[in-house]
């Protein structure tokens, strides 16, 4: 698999934690050089790829992302995922995507009412985006979830689209792939951990890929999830005119 | 009989939530916010109680006396 | 408005005795004013001041070639881990705090330590915590509220750690009828940073201005500091103005804005409002800097109306730091406090006069020389009870239980059981460091930023230290070492949180002094220095004091990822070796207090330089890559050491105990110090004998981890199996069913 050199922006909101995580674990793929943007900046031009990290923005205070996607920056975000550039929201960028429209839907309070934070299986439902490329339908992966609002809710007619349009990117599972109530650790409806936009270019998960990308830290499923980011985005560039 | 049991944190008591919404709110444009406080509103639809009770559950169950008030609205 | 008269009941009420008074009128040649009054009150008080431990604080070994900062000098001791980086870290409790309101008051704990260490110029990385409780099972309205108290203080810190993104990777929860009224919420923090970005709290250069940045000041905690001085009565529960709330979001904003301070270059000295507020923080910068600093109320941002200058001096408004900046290069603290979006003001200047002095707008309302309120404290040698060591058990008194029932009660006790309930509400997986998560010994975390290692835990067995309180902190220093070394550690520094009773009774008192020294000992026999900590006193209500607990918090260095080890067994077919002795001791053991309701006898002994021999003896086995696994033996003893070590892969074990001819129930829960349990590929058994023959420790084979669900253990003539699955089960839900019904 090549690599390629690109740049992706980490956007720092007021609250973010897992703005430096991420950076350090693109920073661990060869050619990639990862920026942390602070929520003011109004352009993202330079950028291709974006990623809304973990965190707690705005202390997660009125609802989760709900004062995030207020942002300056969320403009620049905005058109670049309008141009077709992968935006990747991880938790709370997952919510903060949720608030702004991006993506639909809205993450509620877990149903066990307690954060929750633990290693869990994910199955693979489509390898058809830029950012399950890497891996194939089917596949499970041992990604670690830490959230307090991480139930996934849409209305009968969002969710019968998404799964129409396999915007289903992820599901929660046990650890042979089935999906079940007992592998569901927040109450997400249909087990729903991660969807991606209509265009495919929006990816929002509450698990954490960044957390494991390190074989010191206990596993690296996470990196599939990058590589294959990394390696839509170089198609990406082979399409758009210079 | 349907009561509205409205729980605010005490005057006196920081609220984080509100200061935060409040900065956000002067953020989009509302000028000269002074003051934002976030309460609960809990609705409750109960047989054959009475409004001594609906006081001891708001203020054993629904709100914590030691950072909340409560208000409790007998509405029918 | 008028303030009250000076009273004799006023002067009570602030908590200061009559000689205090007198001290004070010493000081100032007059009467203090009001504001003095409170002033004096909340800096002399025991939270603050120490007056009652000091002279047992100084027995402390603080010293050592690796210490940058050392304890008492700072608001944290630092130490060096090499290449230029240094760490610093401390634990504070909260405990008053949190029996009145258990959420906010574990918050605030957390936010209060996590200030302390980035004050210090450290980024955080990482926190961990130890707690105590009253029993929680059954239905009395005193386990309910226990069960209340646990909630809400897991819940608090979870709430205030995992917003700050700082992730809580270790700890211990105790649960002892010794606990009832007086919960133990003790938060530890450590930080990071290079040597020459140590930052210090004193108000340097004199006609720097002094500015106030953080959450608006309102009516939190009012004399919060002279409330933890006092016992919790019935009336106490009612001090509603006591309870702060903490913002961990506004603390966020602060830390990050305080890191690009300190990186800027323009600032002084900087100190954190903590006990005692803006008042500390003034006085303790002048003091330290041997300068004054005059600061005018007026000017103190505000989220409250009509706030008194006592007010404005004594609350305790969390998320609040005083920063004395570089004349002329104020505009660019400025711009960094407008980009983190915190209410600032400059309210004063750095005098030449070694005063604090407050004014409130043209009034002068507190004029004071800064050194006899931050130094110049009383002090009092308190009077210790003379020690009745404890009479050993008599085996003939107890009992032999069936060792087939005991272990899995043992394991349901929710002071062994698994505490995964507690730290899956923690992120303990953000910065992306957690190298062996919660669950095992120590934890080990990797410091990207520094390519370090380290390793941390944190141990009290009160047990120990109720029945001889010398002998407890000597163990709890050595379990803390243990733990580090079954992790593949090697201890670089302590800290400490006393927690006691009241010290004007001399049976508490003593155990003051007994754990100090009993600290001191164990420090010295593993060359570490104590880096600082905390002293809460006064943990009594109307049913009695707590049990001793001289907390330990610990950390430790890996110098290769290659070490880190766990307890886990990892492959059936590893053989198991005990280093150690088999041990005999019951004194104060969790076997005794659980199956036979008796809190008695003597502590386990321990010998320093035997207990180092065994950690030194494992760390070369582990650096030679000959250790799968390590694991210690503390409450509950073998049995329930080896059960966890079955627990992490699910592989069970055949265990003899051959050559023990003592009772099973004797060897299989005794709680004989200086015992770790390793396991080992089989193709390295004999590498590892010969190392461990040459180390000269006693050592024993004692079986092998097996593929099957059985844990066996055979001792004589008796042979005892447990499924692994069964054992398992009991001790992941023992405090899940008791928490969730």
């Amino acid at each position: 698999m090549a690599t390629y050199a690109m740049r992706y922006a980490v956007i720092q909101f007021p609250g973010s934690n897992c703005d430096t995580d991420c950076q350090a674990a693109l920073a661990s793929f060869p050619g990639v050089e990862a920026e942390i943007v602070w929520h003011k900046e109004t352009s993202l031009a330079e950028y291709d790829a974006i990623v809304l990290p973990g965190g707690f923005s705005y202390g997660d205070y009125l609802r989760c992302g709900s004062i995030a996607r207020f942002s300056p920056i969320m403009t620049a975000v905005r058109h670049a995922a309008s141009t077709g550039v992968l935006v990747l929201g991880i938790c709370n960028g997952f919510q903060i995507l949720c608030e702004a429209g991006l993506l639909p839907g809205t993450l509620m309070r877990n149903r066990g009412l307690l954060f929750r934070c633990e290693h869990r299986h994910l199955r693979v439902e489509s390898s058809e985006s830029p950012f399950t490329s890497a891996l194939e339908q089917g596949d499970v992966l041992d990604l670690p979830i830490a959230h307090g609002e991480g139930s996934y809710f849409a209305d009968k007619e969002v969710l019968k689209a998404l799964n129409q349009n396999n915007q289903v990117l992820l599901r929660y599972c046990d650890a042979d792939g089935t999906v079940s109530d007992e592998a569901n650790p927040n109450g997400s409806l249909e087990n729903i951990a991660g969807i991606c936009s209509h265009g495919r270019n929006v990816f929002g998960l509450m698990p954490h890929p960044e957390r494991v990308c390190d074989p010191m830290l206990g596993g690296i499923d996470g990196r599939a999830i990058f590589q294959s980011m990394i390696d839509g985005a170089f198609a990406m560039q082979a399409q758009l005119p210079r | 009989m349907k009561a509205v049991v409205t729980v605010m944190p005490k005057p006196a008591i920081l609220d984080p939530a509100g200061v935060a919404t409040g900065r956000a709110m002067e953020h989009l444009g509302l000028k000269g916010v002074r003051s934002v406080r976030i309460g609960k509103s809990i609705e409750i639809e109960v047989d054959g109680a009475d409004e001594n009770q609906l006081h001891e559950i708001a203020h054993d169950l629904l709100s914590n006396p030691v950072v909340e008030d409560y208000k409790l609205t007998i509405l029918s | 408005m008028a303030n009250p008269s000076i009273t004799p009941e006023l002067i009570a009420k602030h908590g200061l005795s009559a000689e205090e008074y007198e001290k004070v009128l010493g000081i100032l040649g007059r009467k203090p004013s009001f504001e003095e009054l409170g002033v004096f009150s909340v800096m002399w008080s025991e939270h603050c001041s120490y007056k009652n431990s000091r002279p047992e604080l100084r027995k402390f070994p603080t010293t050592g070639p690796s210490v940058l900062v050392k304890a008492g000098e700072e608001n944290a001791g630092v130490i060096d881990i090499g290449d230029g980086w240094a760490v610093a870290f401390k634990i504070e409790s909260h405990n008053h705090p949190s029996a009145v309101e258990p959420f906010q008051g574990s918050a605030t704990g957390v936010g209060g330590i996590i200030r302390d260490i980035f004050t210090m110029g450290a980024r955080p990385v990482f926190l961990m915590d130890s707690l105590r409780f009253g029993l929680i099972e059954g239905e009395s309205e005193q386990s309910r509220t226990n069960r209340r108290l646990f909630a809400g203080v897991v819940a608090g810190i979870a709430h205030y750690g995992n917003c700050i993104g700082l992730p809580t990777i270790a700890g211990e929860v105790y649960f002892d009828e010794s606990y009832n009224g007086n919960p133990l919420v003790n938060a530890f923090c450590l930080g990071v940073l290079r040597h020459e970005q140590i930052a210090r709290g004193a108000a340097k250069g004199v006609g720097n201005p002094v500015f106030y940045v953080g959450a608006e000041t309102g009516r939190d905690g009012l004399a919060g500091a002279a409330f933890a001085s006092r016992e919790l009565t019935e009336e106490s529960k009612a001090d509603r103005p006591a309870v702060q709330v903490g913002d961990p979001f506004r603390e966020k904003l602060l830390l990050e804005a305080c890191l690009e301070l300190l990186a800027s270059g323009c600032v002084a000295g900087i100190q954190d409002m903590g006990a005692a507020g803006l008042t500390c923080s003034t006085c303790e910068t002048a003091s330290r800097g041997g300068t004054g600093v005059e600061i005018d109320i007026e000017l103190v941002p505000k989220r409250a109306q009509g706030l008194s200058p006592y007010e404005v001096l004594l609350s305790e408004s969390q998320e609040r730091m005083l920063v004395i900046v570089n004349k002329g290069q104020e505009a660019q603290v400025t711009e960094i406090f407008e980009k983190w979006d915190l209410p600032y003001a400059e309210i004063g200047v750095v005098t030449d006069d070694g005063q604090m002095r407050v004014r409130n707008g043209r009034e002068v309302v507190v004029d004071v020389p800064a050194r006899a309120l931050a130094d110049d404290g009383p002090i009092y040698y308190r009077e210790a009870a003379p020690f009745t060591p404890p009479v050993g058990i008599d085996l003939n008194t107890v009992p032999q239980a069936d060792p087939l029932t005991v272990l899995p009660r043992l394991l349901a006790h929710p002071s062994i059981a698994s505490k995964r309930w507690v730290w899956r509400q923690y992120d303990h997986m953000v910065r992306t460091g957690t190298a062996v998560l919660p669950g095992s010994d120590a934890a080990v975390f990797v410091i990207r930023e520094a390519g370090k290692i380290l390793a941390a835990a944190t141990d009290c067995n009160a047990i120990y230290c109720r029945l001889d309180p010398r002998q407890g902190a000597r163990i709890a220093v050595a379990e803390a070492a243990r733990n580090l070394a079954c992790s593949g550690a090697v201890p670089i520094g302590a800290t400490d949180n006393l927690n006691f009773g009241n010290p004007h009774k001399p049976e508490n008192f003593y155990q003051l002094r007994a754990a100090v020294e009993g600290i001191s000992e164990g420090c010295r026999a593993f060359d570490i220095p104590v880096t600082g900590g905390n002293v809460s006193l006064y943990n009594e209500s109307p049913a009695g004091a707590i049990d001793p607990t001289p907390t330990i918090s610990m950390v430790g260095r890996i110098d290769n990822p290659d070490h880190i080890t766990t307890q886990y067994f990892k492959e059936a077919g590893d053989i198991l070796i005990l280093l150690g002795e088999i041990g005999s001791e019951l004194g104060g053991s969790h076997y005794l207090l659980a199956i036979h309701g008796r809190k008695e006898g003597a502590p386990p002994a321990l010998d320093f330089t035997k207990e180092k021999a065994v950690h030194q003896a494992l760390l070369i086995l582990i650096r030679q890559g000959l250790v799968q696994s390590a694991h210690d033996c503390s409450e509950g003893g073998l049995a329930v050491a080896l059960a966890e070590s079955c627990f992490g892969s699910r592989l069970g074990a055949m265990v003899e105990l051959e050559g023990a001819d003592q009772r099973p129930d004797v060897i299989l829960f005794n709680e004989t110090q200086s015992r770790i349990i390793i396991s080992v590929r089989p193709s390295h058994t004999a590498a590892v004998e010969t190392e461990l023959v040459r180390s000269g420790i006693p050592f024993r084979g004692i079986g092998a981890v097996t593929g099957g669900d059985d844990l066996t253990v055979t001792t004589g003539a008796s042979v005892y199996n447990w499924p692994v699955s069964s054992l398992h089960e009991i001790y992941e839900f023992a405090i899940p069913r008791l928490m969730e019904g």
